[in-house]
C-alpha cells in the first residue's frame, strides 16, 4: 500500500493501481472518454490529465495510465488542467459539432463554442470499439485504418467483414454513440461510421422470438465448446 | 573467413592487414554516399575501373568506394591518395585525365579543384578545404577513408579495438561508469544521458534484455544517421556490442527505414562480416559473451522514430507511441528491459572506450560533450554533413563551414532540430550549439537537421510547411496532436492565403500551449516549436500577412503580384519564353514586355530568369 494525496485528500492505495482508479474509488471526478474498465487503458483522449508532483517536479500525466507511488501529490483540477481539457473539448467539438454526447461533455467542462472550422463527424476515434472487439470479444472485425487525420474505424479494406459476429459490443462501448445497432424482425443492423452490416438473428425454438445473431451464437458455441443445440432456446425459455 | 577466438587473434589480423597494404600505393577514394549517388558517382566509379584496366594499372592503383565524405554540394567527390588531392564535381569525362595526369604523373588538374568562393583561391588538398577545415571529425573521420563493405578496412583503422578493450579489460560497470563520466547524451533528439540510460537498463529486472539502434531518421533534410550507417556500419555495430555487454543483453536490433536501401544493405553486410570473424554471435572473441544483431526495416513513418512507437513497430504492431510512465529501460520491447540509442550515439561509444571519458569530456560545453554531426541544408553555399564540437556558434557553422548564403542574399533564420525544432533569427547567430542553449532559444538539438533560410523565405510559409509535414505524420492516436496540429496548419494556411484575421496569432499560441502540455508523445508536444519561434522572432511577418494581406518575403502566392519594372526591362524576351502560362507578351526589341496579371500563375519563373531585376514582386 502507498499513501498519496489527491486534491488535498490523503488516500491509501495499492501500489501499481492508477490515479484514475484511486480517484474513482474515492468519488473524485476526473472526466474521460477513451477509458473503459473492460479494456486496457489507452491514453488517447487526454481528458483525464491531472497534475502530479513527484520528486519535486510538476507535470501533467494521464491519470488512466499513471501508476500511483508513495508520496505522490495529485491535483485533478487547476487552471492549467482546466485549460487543457477545454482545448481538447474545443477540438472534439469542432470535429463532432452535431454529436450530443460531445456537446454535453463540452458544456459540462465549460466549453460553449469552438474556435475552429466545423467538420461533421460522429466518431471521436477513441478506439474503444476496436479495442473491445480485439481484447474482449476476440473477433478483430474492425480496426483503425490510415494514419493521423485520415484515421478512421473500419472493417478490413472497407469490405463486409467475415469475422464480425454482430455482438454489438462496439456500439455498446462507444462513449459518444457513434455506432448504432438495431434489431428489426429477424435482422440486426450495425452502422459504423464508414460502413454497415446486417446479421440474421436466431429464432427461439420455444417462444419463436428472434434473440441473438446466429454468428455470435456459433462463435460462443465454438469458443466454449458447447453442444450444437446449446442456444436453441432463448435465455427466457431455457429452463 | 576465420573466426577470431581471442583478442590476440584480432590484433594479429590487424597487423597482417596493415602489413599487406602499401600506404604509398595510389588510391582513389570515391564518395559513394547518397548525395554523390544522385550526382552519378556509380558511373564515375565504373569509368575509373575500366580506365585503370585499359591502362594495365590494376595492380598499381586501388579504387575505393567509400561512404559519404560530407561535402555533398560538390559531388561526385574523388580524393587521390596518398597525396590527399581533392577533386570535386568529377564526371566520367574527367576520369582519363585523373588517371593519366594525377595518378601516373602526379600532376594536379586545376579545373577539378575546389575554388574558394570569396577569394577565388584554388585549393589542392582535401584537408585545406574550408568546409572540412572548420570541422572536428571524429565519428565521421573514417567515412571517407574506408570501404563500408570491407570489415578489414575498419579493422585496419583500429576498428574493434574498443570492443577488445571492453571485453577483456573492463567490467560492465566500468564501461557504464566511463560512458557516464564522458557526459555523452543521446544524439537522437532529447539528449538523455546515455550512461544513465544504460545503468537503468542494466539494473532493471529481467533475464532477457534488448538493445536497439534507432536508424529511423525522418526529419526533412536530415541524413547524418543514414550516412553513418551507410559509410561506417561497423562503428555502429561495435558501439552496440559494447553497450550490450555493459547492459547484459544478447540480442540487438537495428531499426532502419526501408527508404535507406544502401544503409540497409551495408548494415546487413557488416553484420554478416562481423559474424564471420566471430565479432558477433556466440562467444565473441573467445570472451564467453554472446550477442546477435538483426535488422528490422521500417515502413517510413516519422513517428516510428519515437522509441515506444519504434518498439511497437518492431513487435509487428502498428507504430504508435504509448505513455512512458514505465520507462522502456524497464519495460520496452516485448515488455522486456530495452535500451534504445540513436545511430550516432552508438558510433560515439568506441571512441569513448578507446580514448577515455576525460578526453571525450574535454570536447564541448559544460553539459553537452563531444561532437555533433549536422546536416547543413537549405540556402547555404556548402550543403553537406558537418561534424563540429558542441558549443561552436551557429555563425561559425553557417559562415565558416557552410560558406554563407548563396547569391548575395541576406541570411534570415536557421531551423534546427527537424520539423519540430524552432527557427532561430540572425540576432542569435552567436548562440553556442548545445542541447540546453538551443532549447532555451525555443528550438532543440533534435537529431541534427540545420535548415538555413534567406531573406526570400516567408516565415509563416515555413511554419505552415513544417506543420503540414507533422499533420501528415501524426499517428492520430491522441486528440490534441491529431486534431490540434491539423488546426494549427489550417490557421497558418488561412494566414498565407490572405484569410488571416485578428486573434489568429493568439489562437495559435493558445493551441500551442495545450499541445505542449497534453500530447501523448514528443511529436505532438514539440509540434508548436516552429510556430511559436516564428511568432516570437518574426511576429511582424505574421502581422503583415494578417493585417495588410501582404507577404514581405514575396512568397505567398495569394498575397503577391508580379510586375514589370519598365525602366529596367530591355525586352530581351527571356521571361516570355520562361512563362508557362503565356502571361508575358513581347512588345518588340528595346520595349518593355507586358505582363497580364489575369493570366499570371505566380510561379516566379520570370523572376528567376530575369538577370536585370526587371521583374518585381509586390
Amino acid at each position: 500500500m502507498v499513501t498519496l494525496t489527491i486534491d488535498e485528500r490523503k488516500l491509501q492505495a495499492e501500489a501499481g493501481t492508477t490515479i484514475l482508479d484511486v480517484a474513482r474509488n474515492n468519488n473524485i471526478y476526473i472526466p474521460t472518454l477513451c477509458f473503459n474498465e473492460a479494456v486496457a487503458a489507452y491514453g488517447a483522449c487526454r481528458l483525464c490529465l491531472v497534475e502530479v508532483t513527484s520528486r519535486g517536479r510538476k507535470r501533467l500525466v494521464t491519470s488512466c495510465l499513471y501508476p500511483v507511488e508513495e508520496g505522490l501529490v495529485v491535483k485533478t483540477k487547476n487552471e492549467r488542467i482546466v485549460n487543457n481539457r477545454k482545448m481538447i473539448m474545443e477540438l472534439l467539438l469542432a470535429r463532432c459539432p452535431n454529436n450530443k454526447a460531445v456537446q454535453e461533455l463540452a458544456k459540462q467542462l465549460g466549453v460553449e463554442k469552438t474556435s475552429f472550422r466545423l467538420e461533421d463527424n460522429q466518431c471521436i476515434l477513441c478506439a474503444l470499439c476496436v479495442r473491445v472487439c480485439h481484447e474482449v470479444v476476440g473477433a478483430n472485425a474492425i480496426s483503425l485504418v490510415n494514419r493521423g487525420v485520415k484515421r478512421e474505424v473500419a472493417t478490413p479494406f472497407y469490405e463486409t467483414s467475415t469475422t464480425c459476429i454482430g455482438c454489438g459490443s462496439c456500439a455498446y462501448v462507444c462513449p459518444v454513440n457513434a455506432i448504432k445497432y438495431e434489431d428489426i424482425g429477424d435482422t440486426r443492423r450495425i452502422d459504423w461510421p464508414t460502413s454497415s452490416m446486417e446479421f440474421k438473428l436466431k429464432k427461439c425454438k420455444t417462444c419463436g422470438s428472434y434473440w441473438a445473431p446466429e454468428r455470435q451464437l456459433d462463435y460462443i458455441t465454438k469458443k466454449s465448446n458447447l453442444a450444437p443445440d446449446a442456444f436453441d432456446n432463448c435465455p427466457d425459455c431455457r429452463n | 573467413m576465420k573466426r577470431l577466438s581471442s583478442l590476440s587473434e584480432l590484433n594479429k589480423l590487424r597487423e597482417l592487414i596493415i602489413k599487406n597494404r602499401d600506404p604509398d600505393k595510389p588510391c582513389l577514394t570515391i564518395c559513394g554516399g547518397s548525395g554523390c549517388h544522385a550526382f552519378g558517382t556509380e558511373k564515375v566509379v565504373a569509368a575509373f575501373r575500366q580506365e585503370i584496366e585499359r591502362q594495365g594499372l590494376d595492380t598499381k592503383v586501388d579504387v575505393k568506394t567509400t561512404g559519404c565524405h560530407g561535402f555533398c554540394e560538390r559531388g561526385p567527390l574523388v580524393v587521390v591518395n596518398p597525396q590527399n588531392i581533392f577533386y570535386q564535381r568529377v564526371s566520367v569525362e574527367d576520369v582519363l585525365d585523373i588517371i593519366s595526369e594525377t595518378v601516373v604523373k602526379g600532376e594536379v588538374i586545376d579545373r577539378l579543384l575546389y575554388t574558394e568562393p570569396g577569394t577565388g583561391k584554388k585549393i589542392t588538398y582535401e584537408r585545406d578545404v574550408p568546409f572540412y577545415k572548420g570541422q572536428n571529425r571524429l565519428i565521421f573521420a573514417n567515412n571517407g577513408a574506408i570501404d563500408p563493405e570491407s570489415i578489414d578496412d575498419y579493422i585496419a583503422v583500429g576498428g574493434y579495438t574498443a570492443l577488445g578493450k571492453a571485453l577483456y579489460g573492463m567490467t560492465p560497470e566500468q564501461i557504464i561508469g566511463e560512458i557516464k563520466k564522458s557526459g555523452l547524451r543521446g544524439r537522437g533528439g532529447a539528449g538523455f544521458p546515455t550512461g544513465a540510460k544504460w545503468e537503468s537498463c542494466r539494473r532493471a529486472d529481467g533475464d532477457t534484455k534488448y538493445v536497439v539502434c534507432n536508424a529511423d531518421e525522418g526529419d526533412p533534410g536530415a541524413y547524418m544517421d543514414r550516412s553513418l550507417l551507410e559509410g561506417n556500419p561497423h562503428s555502429v555495430l561495435e558501439g552496440m556490442i559494447i553497450g550490450a555487454y555493459a547492459i547484459g543483453s544478447h540480442q540487438g536490433y537495428i531499426y532502419v527505414r526501408n527508404e535507406y536501401p544502401l544503409a540497409v544493405k551495408n548494415a546487413q553486410l557488416a553484420i554478416k562480416r562481423a559474424e564471420g570473424y566471430g565479432l558477433l554471435g556466440k562467444n565473441i572473441l573467445g570472451s564467453g559473451f554472446d550477442f546477435n544483431v538483426r535488422i528490422n526495416r521500417g515502413g517510413g513513418a516519422f513517428v516510428c522514430g519515437e522509441s515506444t512507437a519504434l518498439m511497437a513497430s518492431l513487435e509487428g504492431k502498428v507504430g504508435e507511441p504509448r505513455a512512458k510512465y514505465v520507462h522502456t529501460v524497464e519495460k520496452g520491447l516485448w515488455d522486456q528491459p530495452t535500451n534504445l540509442n540513436n545511430v550516432e550515439t552508438w558510433a560515439n561509444v568506441p571512441f569513448i572506450i578507446n580514448r577515455g571519458a576525460d578526453w571525450f569530456a574535454s570536447i564541448g560545453t559544460a553539459n553537452s560533450k563531444g561532437t555533433k554531426i549536422f546536416s547543413l541544408v537549405g540556402k547555404i553555399n556548402n550543403t553537406g554533413l558537418v561534424e563540429v564540437p558542441m558549443g561552436i556558434s551557429l555563425r561559425e557553422i553557417i559562415y565558416g563551414i557552410g560558406g554563407g548564403v548563396p547569391g548575395g542574399k541576406k541570411f534570415k533564420a536557421v531551423q534546427t532540430g527537424g520539423p519540430s525544432g524552432g527557427c532561430i533569427p540572425e540576432s542569435m547567430l552567436d548562440l553556442p550549439v548545445d542541447y540546453d542553449e538551443l532549447t532555451k532559444a525555443g528550438s532543440m538539438m533534435g537529431s541534427g537537421g540545420m535548415i538555413v533560410m534567406d531573406e526570400k523565405t516567408c516565415m509563416v510559409d515555413i511554419a505552415k510547411y513544417f506543420l503540414t509535414f507533422l499533420e501528415g505524420e501524426s499517428c492520430g492516436k491522441c486528440v490534441p496532436c491529431r486534431e490540434g496540429v491539423k488546426r494549427m496548419r489550417e490557421i497558418l494556411s488561412g494566414i498565407t492565403e490572405g484569410r488571416g484575421s485578428d486573434g489568429d496569432i493568439e489562437l495559435l499560441e493558445r493551441l500551442s500551449a495545450a499541445l505542449m502540455d497534453s500530447c501523448l508523445c514528443a511529436l505532438g508536444t514539440t509540434a508548436p516549436n516552429p510556430v511559436l519561434t516564428t511568432i516570437k522572432y518574426f511576429r511582424d511577418e505574421y502581422e503583415a500577412h494578417i493585417k495588410e494581406k501582404r507577404c514581405p518575403a514575396g512568397v505567398c502566392k495569394e498575397l503577391i503580384t508580379y510586375l514589370v519594372d519598365e525602366a529596367k526591362c530591355p525586352g530581351c524576351g527571356l521571361c516570355v519564353k520562361a512563362c508557362p502560362a503565356g502571361a508575358i507578351t513581347s512588345m518588340g526589341k528595346r520595349k518593355p514586355v507586358v505582363l497580364d496579371k489575369n493570366k499570371c500563375i505566380k510561379c516566379g519563373s520570370c523572376y528567376d530568369v530575369c538577370k536585370l531585376d526587371a521583374i518585381i514582386v509586390k
